[in-house]
């Protein structure tokens, strides 16, 4: 009989369309705004994320997220490095900056400022020029959306000079680099070359960035630190979920995004939901005379179900299929680079999916199992 | 039921037994059947005819075992219906019992012999061998050629004979019609009403037709016209069947070739 179920769903190609359409479109729906509200709200961390080479991060005790800590006293890191469990630490800094460029044009700049002798923290893949060049004077290192957005249109060309605080920053190299949250260019220089491109202040360095000894735990560490020192001190991880936590709980992103996500369940079960209620109410006759043949309402209940499966399964792989080609499609577009299809949320949407065709079906077959079978001798 | 009773209800494949039904809806209360006593002997055509809302579909029903009498009893082949439990009467009229529906309830997605073929899947039978025994019921009834049609391809006469043959298939020893008539044009009626005639006496089965349709009174060999509930009046036809051609149902032509009068029983 799982063939006659199978028949009756593909023989309505119209209805059949529109309940596959139902499905894939409130499937796009959800996947595509889960996977870029993982993505922006990824992007609010990830210049944590893009810093491989130390586990720990160290900073003053009330800073609230990435952007937002102060400057640390130089002899911090001192205190730091004393610390029981420490393998090393070094400075960093991170801050915002305004660029003038050679056309006389403004640009806002997120600036990091790398321990000299090691460069910790230098960006892991370059697209043109030499890391090491980083050390020759007055050199910087430019994402590489940051160089199409400072220089759209233009090719790729080191050697190119712009101000920072009224001094020459000269592009020795272009990388690859996550996209802030604020889609600024992300430029790398060294700490002795930072204190001449921001404005004179008393402390610059706001981040102490540490790795644990050989075996030890970084969460153990970090406590140490913070007893030892009075700073905050966090594990790669910590940091990024604060600083995420941070605008989770501070802007309207979660609430818009979670609306739309929302909307999109609502939509996609009510186009559902409704299609395939009435698909199954203009069958009930068929049902019944189904019934009336001998066929029990246990069997009724799976050809009503496997039609919502045969249905919600097209309908989450054609939407899933569009999610993905729309996120390959915008790989390429610098505003939106780095954002894909999350597997997790294409795992969550699954399950949104299932339920709603679920409860459609259960919806549904509630008429049909209530259904008289002498009805089908009722006109 | 005592020993008189049960003799008679072994020479009938249907006995029905003060068979009463009520229909609730809200505070109304609508007596639907009022206390039918009849038998129904096999290799008979049985017509039940009456204005609407006499109950007849609602004993066909009953004796189909698509619904439970309020009071009575019905047998069907030697089992009493009332008694039978949910499961067992699917079961029951999965194996025993053929529909045919005025408007043929044809699944539209299927082809006449995917169609046909429907009660012996219900029964379990693979789907190949169930839709080749369908072909070769629907040649026996004279659509050759139209198997793989679906049904918007096919006449009403020949979506009625579809039904038919799907009702047939399963070799069931009750078919139950209802208003098989009633769609059709009188040469379509004609032909479908021989087939089911032929149906009755060559495989020596039970045949009930609810019908309203007067041109068909001459096909049955008992006429039942029930009014308000009640049997009104049951009427034996005194019929030559020798117009039925033998070996082969395919109906002939002739709309009105069943020479027969009605004499009333008692």
């Amino acid at each position: 009989m799982n063939w006659v179920a199978v028949r009756m769903l593909v023989g309505d190609t119209a209805k059949y369309v529109g309940l596959v359409f139902g499905i894939s479109f409130a499937t796009l729906l959800m996947a595509q705004q889960i996977s870029i509200f993982v993505g922006i709200m990824a992007r609010t961390a990830s210049q944590v994320t893009d810093i491989r080479d130390a586990s720990l991060w160290v900073m003053d005790n009330k800073t609230r997220f990435i952007d937002e800590a102060p400057g640390l006293p130089d002899n911090d890191l001192h205190r730091v490095r004393g610390v029981a469990g420490v393998a090393w630490a070094v400075h960093l800094y991170k801050g915002q900056v305004t660029a003038r460029l050679a056309d006389g044009n403004y640009r806002a700049l997120v600036l990091f400022g790398l321990d000299d002798s090691t460069l910790i923290g230098a960006p892991q893949e370059m697209v043109l020029g030499q890391l090491s060049d980083l050390r020759q004077p007055d050199a910087v290192v430019v994402d590489k959306a940051g160089y199409e957005y400072m220089w759209p249109g233009e090719p790729y060309h080191i050697g190119r000079e712009f101000q920072l605080n009224d001094r020459r920053a000269k592009l020795v190299g272009i990388c690859k680099a996550s996209a802030p949250f604020t889609t600024l260019p992300v430029v790398y220089t060294r700490l002795s070359t930072v204190r001449g491109f921001v404005p004179q202040q008393r402390h610059i360095v706001n981040y102490i960035l540490a790795e644990p000894d050989a075996g030890e735990d970084p969460v153990d560490v970090c406590r140490r630190i913070e007893e030892s020192t009075g700073l905050m001190a966090l594990t790669k991880r910590q940091f990024f979920w604060k600083t995420i936590g941070y605008f989770l709980q501070t802007t309207g992103i979660p609430v818009n995004f979670g609306i739309t996500i929302a909307l999109g369940f609502i939509v996609g079960a009510a186009i559902t939901g409704q299609t395939f209620y009435l698909f199954t109410l203009e069958n009930l006759k068929q049902f019944g005379a189904l019934k009336a043949m001998g066929v029990t309402n246990v069997r009724i209940l799976g050809m009503v179900l496997l039609q919502a499966l045969i249905v919600g399964g097209l309908g989450y792989g054609v939407g899933i299929g569009l999610t993905a080609a729309f996120f390959e499609s915008t790989k390429n577009i610098t505003h939106l680079a780095g954002l894909y299809l999350n597997p997790y949320a294409a795992i969550g949407v699954g399950v949104a999916v299932l339920a709603i065709i679920s409860l459609s079906a259960l919806i549904a077959s509630i008429k049909v199992l209530v259904l008289e079978p002498a009805v089908v001798f009722r006109g | 039921m005592n020993a008189v009773a049960q003799l008679n209800s072994s020479r009938f494949s249907v006995s029905c037994r003060g068979i009463t039904k009520e229909f609730s809806t809200g505070d109304t209360k609508t007596l639907a059947l009022r206390g039918i006593d009849m038998d129904i002997a096999p290799g008979e055509l049985t017509l039940l005819a009456g204005p609407s809302g006499c109950g007849k579909t609602t004993l066909i029903s009953v004796i189909a075992g698509l619904l439970k009498p309020t009071q009575g009893d019905v047998t069907v082949l030697g089992s009493s219906l009332i008694h039978m439990r949910g499961g067992a009467l699917v079961r029951f009229r999965a194996q025993h019992i053929g529909f045919v529906f005025q408007q043929y309830n044809l699944l539209p997605a299927l082809t006449a012999a995917e169609n046909a073929a429907v009660p012996l899947l219900i029964a379990g039978r693979p789907r190949h061998a169930a839709i080749a025994a369908a072909r070769r019921q629907l040649e026996i009834l004279g659509l050759e050629g139209r198997t793989e049609f679906r049904p918007n391809q096919l006449s009403g006469g020949q979506q009625q004979r579809v039904a038919i043959a799907r009702a047939l298939i399963h070799h069931p020893s009750i078919l139950v019609c209802d208003e098989p008539t009633a769609a059709l044009d009188a040469v379509s009626g004609s032909q479908v009403m021989q087939l089911l005639t032929h149906v009755a006496i060559e495989a020596e089965r039970v045949v009930i037709i609810v019908t309203h349709d007067h041109r068909v009174f001459q096909y049955g060999h008992r006429i039942i016209h029930l009014a308000d509930g009640r049997i009104e009046k049951d009427e034996r036809n005194e019929w030559d069947a020798s117009h039925l051609s033998q070996g082969n149902v395919a109906p002939s032509s002739s709309p009105n070739s069943a020479g027969c009068s009605i004499r009333k029983v008692d």
